[in-house]
């Protein structure tokens, strides 16, 4: 695991104190850890804790915080079905609904053979194609039932 | 392909083709428009540049319900058309490219010059036309000229022309933008910062993202603008994690930004050093409040600190630091450029320029759309928006997104101005702008945005922990027909207290949405409560599950979609259902095509 950031941080790293400096890469490092390692196992934190210098609670209050970070490894597709304005009038229930029942786990869980985990997200700006879900990097719009069934298939042939 | 006669081709001279192309694959077939123009241009031995644009199906025209549109730019004019798929393009090249005729049938209608004509645009005016990963593309249209233009002026003189520009943050407050430069820049202290917050949190608003795709330069050139004004060396831009795309565009753009010698040291030799860094959010709608973002860059839980002290005093690291939105920073390249007289000759007395907003919900033509400030709500909503989505009755409009408030048709005529907006109850906000209509339940609404408010809250004071909370459930039971009495005027206390005794904005304004519903659909919530309905029949709950002999089409589908076999039906028999076996589930009306369960 690389915890190097130190470079990252360009020419401000001369303008602030050491302390500050390493507060300051704290949650940039939890999320290059969470990117490489797609959780934060309690190693990784205790890790990031000795190397940064601030006490391990401090460093699971500040991840606890985010909504970005995981304890619990976490699926191979991540979908994300947007709950935004645009599309909960557009019917992002019925979808988020489907795809609880179809998977058998509530919103926020993982399938137990971590083959997905199924969360919302607040609009990522497709309104226009609302009700939008997004598969790993990928954007669905215009859900209907035809596409809830491909978004199925697709993670099921997984 | 049979030999095509040769035709003359002297007549084009400039021939130019644009192309639409939206999200990966969603765009009904764009790319085999553009391989079919391709073709056929090829069997004339005809040269054009085909273009894509829209790259991301955002920040463009705004126009995505008539995709495919295709532009063709011959000599100089432009003619725009709609819907084109292959099949249509061997006919534009036959007529209008080689016979000068376009095709009229297709070209875009009067709806489409309506959602343009009423348009003023600054901010979006490139959005789709460069491309955003050319820095060369930003320079040739007159980008950077701002940088080279205020170097030779004094500081307080770069703040002086935002001052008169009238300028004022599109983040929310609509705090004048030259007067927080002034007082940061006069504030003690060194190192100073400058933060861009493209933290957008607001569910239903994509206007900063748009910007930042399809005209990355114009905020960073604003970030160097506001830096040098303020004496800062040091900006950040604070970003979603949910952009990537935005993300990525950016840091292209920082990097030749800094290759050309726009940022880095000595830029052009003005003796000026100014660098940015990103700032990815970690998912927290309240790290949008400048205080919570502050403490989000300094690697802290991002929560909100009492003020004063103000960030243009105290902000990171305890150091002054001005904090703008993308939309703020991204004006300011043209107010220099062009002088503020110029940007204040736009818009209404106090709310100077344009402003985006983004256009969704029950309405026609969802998308992007800039407007001069002081626009009536009527002309977005009618005549850019062309009104309802199947021609329903337009009900309100909610504006300022979870903050705001919603405004009632009544007030159709208002001018979308800061001041008219706070007057109503609402506010302009990021700029989000969700149309709802007769089959939106105004109680819902505003229990969906409380339900977002109250999961964001940070827990840091109680009245926004606690106080949203009890107000939610209040909704919630009165969503579920178990409103009591008295239930109304408990949540107007609630939500004045709240409103009053919260340490920050998030709490400040949660329960506005819950408010301006009481104010102006009052009568839905007795409804709801006294006589246990919904009337838009949006409340499952409270859904009476009977059907109308008048509307039954008896065509069967409730009959089928029933799991507990609650609906009798046969052939050429309206439905019925059985009150005692219904569960309530809503099935039945999901599937009804005629709306004809009520
Ligand atoms: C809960 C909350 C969320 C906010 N979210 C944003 C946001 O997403 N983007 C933004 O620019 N400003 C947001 N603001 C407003 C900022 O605190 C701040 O006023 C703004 O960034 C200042 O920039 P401006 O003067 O250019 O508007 C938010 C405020 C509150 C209280
Ligand atoms: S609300 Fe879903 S993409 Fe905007």
């Amino acid at each position: 695991m690389n915890l190097n950031v130190d470079e990252t941080i360009g020419h401000i790293k001369e303008a602030i104190s050491v302390s500050e400096k390493n507060r300051g890469v704290l949650i940039y490092t939890l999320q290059r850890v969470q990117q490489e390692m797609n959780y934060l196992p309690d190693h990784a934190m205790k890790m990031i804790s000795e190397k940064l210098g601030i006490p391990l609670s401090d460093v699971y209050s500040t991840a606890s915080f985010y909504k970005q970070f995981y304890f619990t490894p976490r699926g191979k597709k991540i979908v994300k079905v947007c709950t935004g304005t645009a599309c909960h009038v557009r019917g992002a229930s019925k979808v988020m609904e489907k795809l609880e029942s179809e998977f058998d786990i509530k919103e926020g869980k993982t399938t137990p053979d971590l083959s997905m985990t199924l969360e919302t997200v607040g609009c990522i700006g497709c309104c226009g194609l609302a009700p939008v879900a997004t598969v790993n990097e990928y954007i669905v719009g215009e859900i209907d039932s035809a596409k809830i069934e491909e978004i199925i298939e697709a993670i099921k042939a997984e | 392909m049979p030999a095509k006669k040769p035709t003359k081709t002297s007549g084009i001279k400039d021939l130019v083709i644009r192309v639409c192309v939206g999200t990966g694959g969603l765009a009904a077939g764009s790319q085999e428009v553009i391989d079919e123009f391709g073709r056929q241009l090829k069997s004339y031995g005809i040269k054009a540049d085909i273009l894509k644009k829209c790259v991301n199906k955002t920040g463009c025209r705004g126009f995505c319900a008539k995709d495919v549109l295709v532009d063709v730019i011959l000599n100089g004019k432009s003619e725009t058309y709609q819907l084109i798929t292959p099949e249509n393009v061997a006919r534009i090249v036959e007529e209008h490219i080689l016979k000068g005729e376009p095709v009229k049938e297709w070209l875009v209608g009067p709806e489409y010059h309506a959602f343009h004509d009423k348009q003023t645009k600054i901010l979006l005016k490139e959005c789709g036309h460069i491309d955003p990963e050319d820095i060369n593309a930003y320079i040739n249209i007159g980008g950077y000229e701002a940088v080279r233009k205020i170097f030779p002026l004094e500081t307080f003189e770069v703040i002086e022309e935002v001052r008169a520009s009238g300028l004022r943050g599109r983040g929310g407050a609509g705090f004048l933008t030259g007067l927080k430069w002034d007082l940061c820049s006069k504030a003690e202290g060194k190192p100073k910062y400058i933060i861009c917050n493209a933290d957008e949190g607001d569910p239903g608003a994509f206007m900063d993202r748009s910007v930042i795709e399809g005209n990355p330069h114009s905020v960073i050139e604003g970030m160097i603008i506001g830096g040098y004004a303020i004496g800062a060396n040091y900006g950040y831009v604070y970003i979603r994690a949910e952009y990537p795309l935005a993300i990525h565009r950016l840091k292209i753009a920082i990097a030749d930004a800094r290759k050309k010698g726009f940022i880095g040291k000595n830029i052009l030799k003005s003796g000026f050093d100014f660098d940015i860094k990103i700032k990815e959010g970690a998912g927290a709608f309240i790290c949008g409040e400048e205080t919570a973002l502050i403490a989000s860059i300094e690697g802290k839980r991002g929560m909100p600190k009492a003020k004063p002290p103000f960030p243009a005093y105290k902000g990171l690291w305890g150091k002054p630091t001005v904090i703008n939105n993308v939309e703020t920073l991204a004006n300011l390249p043209s107010i220099i450029t062009k002088g503020a007289k110029w940007f204040a000759s736009i818009g209404t007395e106090k709310s100077k320029g344009t402003k985006v907003f983004a256009l969704t919900g029950k309405i026609k033509n969802t998308g992007l759309i800039e407007v001069p400030m002081g626009i009536s709500l009527k002309e977005i909503i009618y005549d850019i928006g062309g009104g309802c989505e199947r021609n329903r009755k337009f009900k309100a409009v909610q504006t300022g997104g979870p903050s705001g408030g919603c405004i009632p048709a009544s007030h159709i005529d208002m001018p979308v101005d800061y001041e008219s907006l706070m007057g109503a109850g609402s506010m302009m906000g990021s700029g989000g702008m969700v149309v709802m209509d007769d089959t939106t339940c105004m109680v819902d609404m505003a229990k969906f945005f409380l339900t977002f408010t109250q999961n964001e809250s940070c827990g840091k004071c109680t009245p926004c922990r606690i106080g949203t909370k009890r107000m939610l459930e209040i909704l919630t039971r009165i969503t579920e027909g178990k409103g009591k009495e008295g239930d109304i005027e408990l949540l107007l206390e609630l939500g004045n207290d709240i409103k009053l005794s919260s340490l920050c904005g998030l709490g400040m304004s949660a329960p506005n949405p819950v408010l301006s519903t009481i104010k102006f659909f009052r009568d839905e919530y007795e409804a709801h409560i006294k006589e246990g309905v919904c009337p838009a029949t949006v409340c499952k709950a409270l859904r009476r599950y009977t059907v109308s002999a008048e509307l039954c089409k008896m065509c069967g589908k409730c009959f089928k979609a029933c799991p507990s076999a609650a609906v009798t039906w046969e052939k050429k028999q309206p439905a019925v259902i059985d009150k005692t076996k219904c569960i309530k589930c809503g099935a039945c009306y999901e599937a009804c095509p005629f709306s004809a369960i009520l």
